[in-house]
């Protein structure tokens, strides 16, 4: 097996495990990269099938190309779609900088969602190596009934067995991209020709590296106009994948602050 | 842009020419590392260390880390590159696992920060579990620490063999070689104690450098690799493809008319056509198809590490948790096994206690029959206890509800495994060791096929009639030298006496003829309760009482033996404890015991589990041999005999 088949094979794993032990759940769609292969992984897992709901939480500030994405594939993927909207900027706490206060939107949007639909978790597509604080989460990471997460109990976690008793009033994250690098989800995007968001693609010298709302989420300088530049590109920089996310850079432990109570 | 007029793309439509970079576009291999050792011996600044080095931290990032140090008023700590949690930069203690990537110019790796403190021992176990290979930080002024003799010891009981050892802050005992000598000897002679050997011991300063990347002027008496060229030196995966197939399943898939078996192969391979054996139900079906998703790329064969979708020949139920395997080298079934564990409970694990099991998808719950010794991870010194608390390690014995597949940790480890949960939590993990239990698969299965029982024209209650009393079976079960066999002599002399069909099989006696063939293996053992309890039914179906008088120490091999003469099954338990035993052995097979001449002696060095709920206790301890006959007889007499006018 090479690491990309151990990668999706492991993947496989997680799905299947959340999908035999835990019901409601809904796997959540951001439109970018990561959340599409881990709509394929679903896909791979459930043999053709998605068994569960996938949501987009939805802040209305996307980009044009990504709302075209959903609506299509939505359809084409035949995907038990729900699109989840998030409330108003002025229903958020007004302390967090600006950008953060605005990623928090999100936060009370998914809030909401989860108590909608009575879901007892939800699959989310982040990865360690993305941001440090996201390097310590869990596969299966439980959180409080406000949606918080304590970093400092977390449970133990080994031999592949998840945590999958929990007391009621008990949230879990499902994590099972967890162990994907960013080069990762690129070169598995690339063997499995699985569609992506054209905002990715250098367009007059820049990219987008990282998706989130169209007033927060900046371009980096690049030529890479296609997957296998793209794959070039970053295996020659040492740039954060987040640079372009505004509210990761506000202050020190903005992003620690935002993850503590609920954020992605 | 499409012609439908949206604006998504697929990666075909995105691929560029062909010119792409072929070293860089292929997937690189991955090793993951795990960093343990004591608190503050410098395993976060090793790491930080290891990406300045290979050149893996972002732009920007050192001037960040100068400037925040300066802030705390410290010089450059490499270590705040991983302490990303401002409580944690506050309080100077890494609290969870971390894990971050570098490369090298031969392969890619990920690093696990084990936390070192020791109430995090739960966050270091969730990191190193899944480790290629492990680094042990040692720092050379204090040398081998509590936690570095802990660590090193959970590694080894985690399953990793791979370990290499540094020498940390060789600069504060002025980079002398005899300090690194005795450090190295130090820690050696630990690992040699639990078995294992450090693949390199390498002297460091990782705050300034020196063995990292490149070798130090300061250690030129050292000329061993520097520490990036002993991970690359590591070994990848160990092959599992070569043992037996392991197939947990995870579930059972009926989106649309195909019935498909889902689960990831722990060991071994498969084909279209193999005949699987499930456990534990033990029930055969052959492989049909292997499905995959898109439908065009459904595979012939499937081997370790893949996750799969298999459809059956026959509808047979089989369900989350079973494990299929071949039909050759199946694995064990039990309800009883060791296990040395690791317990992470606030709340003490105590003998008779119960948890729930979980082993690969296998659920059921366990009760603690025995706790055989606690280890002291440090000195490896052996103590008995009643509990093991928290951050202990322990050898117990647990017996489950249910029957589990299970393998030996040492032959399989991914089925040898296991994890305990209480109250919603993981407190403990486990290896299995099955050494002097019995396989209680050929017990369960009837060989022979086309058998049809022939009805007798003689009912029980006729040969009841004529002798007066009922046919039965009085197990007698107790340790060696509670005296089963002088009791049951005595009470068969007895009822012969007073005019009852009566006989006694007893262990030595059955050894010689029906059961000349079988050993002291614990299969044999098992098998040797299993005739005699089919041969005690006889004699109860043909109107004798029948006496039996056998340690049989296993619940459910007297279960069975129970199972073979429903309703005329009566369990005496003959209750002396070990050291009475002991000091009656009226055959010297204690003392062979004790000094290891009889290996897995029951009440020793095995298990003997009590009756739960026996017809009849007789304390032989306490009573003499003329009182336990008596009441036995009277037991006998109520039991079996016809009453006066009473129907047969």
């Amino acid at each position: 097996m090479d690491r990309l088949d151990a990668l999706e094979a492991q993947s496989v794993y997680i799905l299947r495990e959340a999908y035999a032990r835990i019901e409601p759940m809904a796997m959540l769609w951001s439109l970018g990269k990561d959340s599409n292969v881990m709509i394929w992984l679903a896909r791979k897992a459930f043999l053709g099938h998605v068994p569960f709901p996938v949501m987009h939480v939805d802040t209305g500030k996307k980009f044009k190309e990504m709302y075209e994405f959903r609506d299509r594939y939505a359809d084409e993927w035949k995907l038990d779609f729900k699109r989840e909207v998030c409330p108003p900027l002025e229903e958020i706490d007004p302390s967090l900088p600006p950008a953060a206060r605005s990623a928090a939107r999100k936060t009370e949007g998914l809030r909401q969602a989860i108590a909608k639909h009575e879901l007892k978790a939800v699959i989310a597509g982040i990865r360690r190596d993305e941001q440090a604080t996201r390097a310590k989460e869990r596969v299966f990471s439980p959180r409080g009934e406000t949606g918080a997460w304590d970093f400092r109990d977390q449970p133990p976690e080994f031999w592949d067995q998840y945590k999958t008793d929990f007391p009621p009033g008990t949230h879990i994250r499902i994590h099972p991209l967890l162990q994907w690098t960013e080069l990762d989800i690129w070169l598995y995007t690339r063997r499995e020709g699985i569609p992506i968001v054209p905002l990715y693609l250098s367009k007059d010298g820049k990219r987008y590296r990282s998706l989130g709302d169209a007033d927060i989420t900046s371009p980096v300088e690049s030529d890479a106009a296609t997957i296998d530049e793209i794959i070039a590109e970053l295996g020659s920089t040492n740039t954060s994948e987040r640079a372009g996310r505004a509210m990761d850079h506000e202050h020190e432990d903005a992003f620690e602050r935002l993850r503590a109570t609920g954020y992605m | 842009m499409k012609d439908d007029g949206t604006t998504t793309l697929t990666a075909d439509q995105l691929k560029g020419d062909a010119l792409a970079d072929a070293e860089i576009g292929d997937a690189r291999s991955l090793h993951r590392i795990v960093i343990v050792g004591h608190v503050d011996h410098g395993k976060s600044t090793l790491i930080g260390r290891l990406l300045y080095d290979t050149d893996s931290l972002p732009p920007g990032k050192v001037e960040e880390l100068e400037a925040v140090s300066a802030r705390r008023g410290m010089a450059i700590e490499w270590s705040f590159v991983l302490d990303a949690f401002q409580a944690e930069r506050d309080q100077a203690v890494t609290i969870d696992t971390t894990q971050i990537w570098f490369k090298t110019a031969l392969r890619d790796y990920v690093i696990i920060d084990a936390p070192g403190h020791r109430e995090f021992l739960k966050n270091m176990v969730s990191g190193a579990a899944s480790a290629d290979a492990a680094v042990v930080v040692i720092d050379a002024a204090e040398g081998v620490r509590e936690q570095s003799r802990r660590h090193a010891y959970l590694l080894h009981l985690l399953g990793i063999r791979q370990v290499a050892v540094v020498v940390n802050k060789m600069d504060l005992v002025g980079y002398d070689e005899a300090r690194f000598k005795e450090v190295s000897k130090e820690i050696t002679e630990y690992l040699a104690s639990i078995g294992a050997t450090p693949m390199f011991i390498v002297p460091i300063s990782a705050r300034d450098g020196d063995n990292m990347a490149k070798r130090s002027h300061r250690t030129p008496w050292y000329d061993g690799p520097t520490v990036l060229s002993a991970l690359d030196s590591f070994h990848g995966h160990p092959g599992v493809g070569a043992q037996p197939l392991r197939l947990p399943i995870q579930d059972v898939y009926k989106f649309d008319a195909r019935r498909i078996l889902a689960g990831r192969i722990e060991s071994g391979s498969l084909a279209v056509g193999d005949t699987l054996l499930f456990s534990p139900s033990n029930k055969t079906a052959r492989v049909r198809s292997l499905e995959a998703w898109p439908d065009d790329c459904r595979p012939e064969s499937a081997g370790a590490g893949e996750a799969v979708g298999i459809t059956l020949d026959e509808q047979i139920f089989v369900e989350r948790g079973e494990i299929a395997s071949h039909v050759e080298n199946p694995p064990k079934l039990s309800t009883v096994f060791h296990a040395r564990l690791f317990w992470l409970g606030h709340k003490p694990l105590s003998v008779g206690s119960r948890y729930k099991l979980k082993l690969l998808t296998q659920e059921t719950e366990v009760t603690v029959q025995s706790i055989e010794r606690i280890v002291d991870t440090q000195t490896l010194e052996h103590a008995s206890g009643d509990t093991v608390e928290r951050n202990a390690v322990a050898e117990v014995t647990l017996r489950s509800r249910q029957v589990l597949g299970l393998d030996d940790y040492g032959d399989l480890p991914k089925t040898g495994r296991f994890v305990l949960i209480e109250d919603y939590d993981t407190v403990g993990g486990g290896v299995i060791s099955m050494e002097g239990l019995p396989d209680q698969r050929q017990a369960v299965e009837v060989k022979s096929t086309n058998v049809i029982s022939v009805e007798h024209r003689l009912t029980a209650d006729t040969r009841a009639a004529r002798n007066g009393h009922r046919g039965g079976v009085l197990w007698f079960t107790g340790l060696s030298g509670a005296g089963k066999s002088t009791l049951a002599m005595e009470v068969e002399q007895r009822l012969f006496a007073k005019g009852y069909h009566v006989y006694v099989l007893d262990g030595d006696n059955v050894r010689r003829g029906l059961n000349a063939n079988l050993g002291f293996s614990p299969e044999d053992r098992t098998e040797n309760i299993r005739r005699v309890g089919e041969a005690a039914a006889l004699f109860a179906d043909s109107g004798i009482i029948c006496i039996t008088a056998f340690i049989s120490p296993y619940r459910v091999d007297r279960d069975r033996a129970r199972a073979s003469a429903p309703g005329r099954f009566h369990e005496i338990y003959i209750k002396a404890d070990v050291e009475t035993c002991e000091q009656r052995d009226p055959k010297g097979l204690y003392k062979k015991a004790r000094s290891g001449e009889i290996a897995q002696f029951t009440g020793v060095s095995a298990p003997y589990e009590p009756p739960v709920a026996p017809d009849l206790v007789v304390d032989t301890a306490s009573e003499n041999v003329a009182d336990s006959v008596e009441r036995i007889v009277r037991y006998i007499e109520k039991s079996f005999t016809l009453q006066k006018g009473e129907e047969a």
